[in-house]
């Protein structure tokens, strides 16, 4: 969560009451900088946002249904009109499932405990501090923002080289082989699902982008709030840089692991086993 | 000059293939565009900026709004008479001008540009 | 000079005509995939990249014939290759043209091709490759046709393109540095995290590149009026013979840090290549097919006979392009990229539209070749002759 919860019911209450959703949870988030973030960056300037995903909590949840849960999945691809291609070869996938053993390669261990052998594990971009995709794009079409650190996709300057999805070491970014707009319509039947945000054109890269639109007006990513909806709360969104956020806390009291520590990209995301 | 009438006559057929467009058209002229105003949009009364510069360079309003809030993250603008507004061409400009065919197909058609903004950016749904 | 390629043989118009056919075709195909998206090719979310990159990673390769015959004419003065600078330097033009339009038909919006050049990114390799590309390419043809337009008219050519020759000798080092940079960086990628990417890169160039060029010299001896000479082939027999010594020595050694570290990392992409993974093994016969060829030129080079003699020699050349053709072209890519980030494996075998396009932009830089070939042996020949 970006803010604890009473925090956050305290501007969702104050928003409400002044009408203007960005500019009171700007006045609550850092007072005395409502001018300069109604033109900069509000709520987000300043931080390093990361991830805490709690991966015993999200395997309760997938114990409970025989088919799992994909409520964070589910709400990404909806809320970003991510289309279902129905074909691994070509699909897009901004968060999405892998087992253990397929999530942290680096941790081969034949004789893993068996809460955690073979299963899904939830990945997304790590909006890493040192983004390789970053270092290798030739027109600065995915860039790392330097007051919040999210890695951002500028879709009007993709010329879709691919050069970022070789250089990212986690799988993150999908590439969209095809019109969006035709994937199949018996998997897509309420294509565009979301008609406030826009779709893709054929030829450029995507990924994750800690929804940029919605952490702007003060609100959580979509997938930690279809997370938090569920009363689950394996996802934990907030502020690195400020040590008494959520995360750090949660850092503090619980081992956790990332991906693929040793190639020193500092993933932004953290497992809690 | 050598083959002085074949040059003549290939002269006249070739200007006459150039210039036809302008003989075909002779004597009419377009219609000019109307775009029309929605109830919520004429309701506003003032748009993000002023009728006469978004006539003549929305695009160049659009362009800024698209560097400024990808690149730079600043969603909001202030416009010139004070009033903020939340960039986006989809939830902001189009919630007024959702008439696409009646407003912006109107100019765009009159001068034949084809944005390719629609690609990714979607076009509010028209009743018909 | 350009007049010179207006007049020609019947074979020689055939051919062109053959390769205009052929371009076509690949036009047409790509106009398909302008429409339809990427998604006509092979490719996929794990092996992003296909033949379209590998092709532009060997045909870099063999631009280096320029290199190879420039720096003992220009630097150690060897002057029986001043007969072949300019086949040299001018299948080093269109191998880099056949680069430039392999990178063209591999993006997935080309339209915004100027993107690289409007907003410099010198943290990024593909923008320094996009220029020292471009760069060398300019070098070779204001070179090459420089020199050829002086030997025309009988003078020496100016001073200041010996300038731009010597700029050329270490340039062309860097485009095969540059391009390798482009895969030896990527941290997760382990098949290509080897500091030894930029030195084979080298070593296969300098074996493919100069193999090409010595069969187009025995071809135009056999067109043209043009005789590229015994010595000269000779030597680039030599220089051949030792950069495919050198290329295999490197692969050997490969094979050697993979292997005996035991480190999966490492292990998995080569067994894939020439074994299998997970099920998945449609490289293998290829791979093992480019290593008999390997074997194969290796013998006919090293032994003296064979070596000298011609018709061995354009055997050696052939199978040589061939496995360095596989290697580079095609499993050096798919190896990249297997297995993924996961640790799973997912297959790469280009499509039928993704052929016909590769062998579209071949054409197009045989097509460029052969106009600069019938300028270049059709000049020289005259000049001789006056």
């Amino acid at each position: 969560m970006g803010v604890d919860r009473r925090e956050f019911l305290k501007i969702a209450g104050m928003a409400a009451l002044f009408g203007l959703g960005g500019k009171a949870a700007v006045d609550i988030f850092a007072p005395g900088e409502l001018q300069a973030s109604m033109e900069g960056i509000p709520l987000t300037r300043g931080k390093q946002w990361a991830m805490v995903i709690d991966i015993r909590k999200c395997l309760a949840q997938q114990a409970k249904n025989k088919d799992g849960c994909k409520a964070c999945i589910t709400a990404c691809h909806r809320a970003h009109n991510v289309p279902d291609w129905g074909n691994p070869r070509i699909e897009i996938k901004w968060i999405w499932q892998e087992s253990f053993e397929h999530s942290f390669p680096d941790q081969h261990n034949p004789y893993i405990e068996e809460g955690l052998r073979h299963q899904p594990v939830i990945l997304l971009c790590n909006h890493c501090v040192n983004p390789p995709c970053v270092r290798v794009c030739p027109t600065q079409a995915t860039f790392k923002r330097d007051a919040d650190g999210i890695v951002c996709m500028d879709m009007h300057r993709c010329i879709g080289c691919r050069f970022c999805m070789a250089a990212c070491p986690y799988g993150s970014r999908s590439f969209n082989w095809g019109d969006p707009r035709k994937a199949p319509k018996e998997l897509n039947p309420d294509y565009p699902t979301n008609r406030s945000y826009p779709e893709r054109s054929k030829g450029v890269v995507e990924k994750c982008d800690f929804c940029v639109e919605l952490i702007s007006k003060g609100e959580l990513p979509a997938c930690v709030q279809a997370c938090d909806k569920i009363k689950v709360h394996a996802l934990t969104f907030g502020d690195l840089a400020d040590p008494k956020s959520n995360v750090r806390k949660l850092l503090k009291e619980h081992f956790t692991i990332r991906r693929k520590a040793e190639l020193g990209t500092e993933p932004n995301l953290f497992y809690i086993v | 000059m050598y083959d002085g009438g074949k040059i003549i006559v290939g002269l006249i057929i070739g200007l006459g293939l150039l210039l036809s467009p302008f003989f075909y058209n002779a004597g009419k002229a377009a219609k000019a565009p109307e775009p029309e105003l929605t109830a919520k949009a004429k309701e506003a009364k003032t748009c993000v900026a002023s009728k006469a510069y978004m006539r003549e360079s929305h695009f160049t309003l659009l362009d800024e709004w698209r560097q400024t809030v990808v690149r730079d993250g600043e969603r909001y603008y202030k416009a010139p008479d004070g009033k903020q507004y939340y960039k986006s061409l989809q939830t902001t400009c189009l919630d007024c001008h959702s008439n696409y065919s009646k407003f912006c197909l109107q100019c765009h058609n009159y001068v034949d540009v084809a944005p390719y903004c629609w690609d990714c950016h979607i076009q509010p749904e028209e009743k018909k | 000079m350009l007049d010179r390629a207006l007049k020609g043989s019947q074979g020689y118009w055939g051919w062109l005509v053959f390769l205009l056919v052929l371009m076509g075709i690949g036009a047409g195909c790509w106009f398909y995939q302008f429409f339809e998206g990427l998604k006509i090719t092979g490719m996929s979310r794990d092996v992003s990249w296909g033949l379209y990159i590998g092709q532009l990673t060997y045909f870099v390769g063999v631009a280096a014939s320029g290199v190879m015959v420039v720096l003992p004419y220009y630097l150690h003065d060897y002057k029986a290759f001043g007969r072949i600078t300019i086949l040299g330097e001018f299948l080093a033009v269109s191998a880099i043209v056949m680069c430039l339009l392999f990178v063209f038909v591999d993006l997935g919006n080309p339209v915004r091709i100027m993107n690289v050049i409007l907003y410099p990114t010198p943290n990024s390799i593909l923008f320094w490759d996009m220029i020292v590309l471009n760069v060398y390419m300019l070098l070779n043809i204001i070179i090459g046709w420089n020199v050829l337009a002086a030997e025309r008219k009988g003078i020496h050519y100016q001073k200041w393109i010996k300038v731009l020759i010597y700029i050329s000798i270490p340039w062309a080092f860097s485009i095969h540095t540059v391009t390798a940079f482009l895969y030896a960086g990527l941290p997760g990628r382990h098949f290509w995290l080897t500091s030894i990417m930029a030195a084979r890169f080298l070593s296969s160039a300098f074996c493919a590149g100069p193999a090409l060029l010595i069969l187009l010299c025995l071809i135009v001896r056999k067109v043209t009026r043009f005789d590229p000479g015994k010595e000269q082939i000779r030597t680039l027999a030599g220089i051949v013979t030792y950069a495919m010594i050198i290329n295999v020595f490197f692969f050997l050694l490969e094979l050697f840090t993979a292997f005996y570290s035991q480190i999966p990392g490492h292990m998995h992409p080569i067994v894939f290549l020439f074994k299998g993974l997970e099920g998945v093994g449609n490289l293998a016969p290829w791979m093992w097919a480019a290593s008999v060829f390997a074997v194969i030129s290796l013998i006919l080079l090293i032994v003296p006979s064979t070596r000298r003699n011609e018709g061995t020699l354009a055997v050696a050349c052939a199978v040589l392009i061939a496995a360095t053709w596989i290697d580079k072209g095609l499993g050096l890519i798919v190896a990249g990229f297997t297995p993924n980030p996961f640790d799973t494996v997912t297959q790469y075998w280009p499509t039928t539209p993704e052929v016909l396009i590769t062998i579209g932009v071949l054409a197009t830089g045989f097509f460029v070749l052969t106009i600069l070939y019938k300028v270049a042996t059709t000049v020289k020949t005259e000049a001789a002759a006056s």
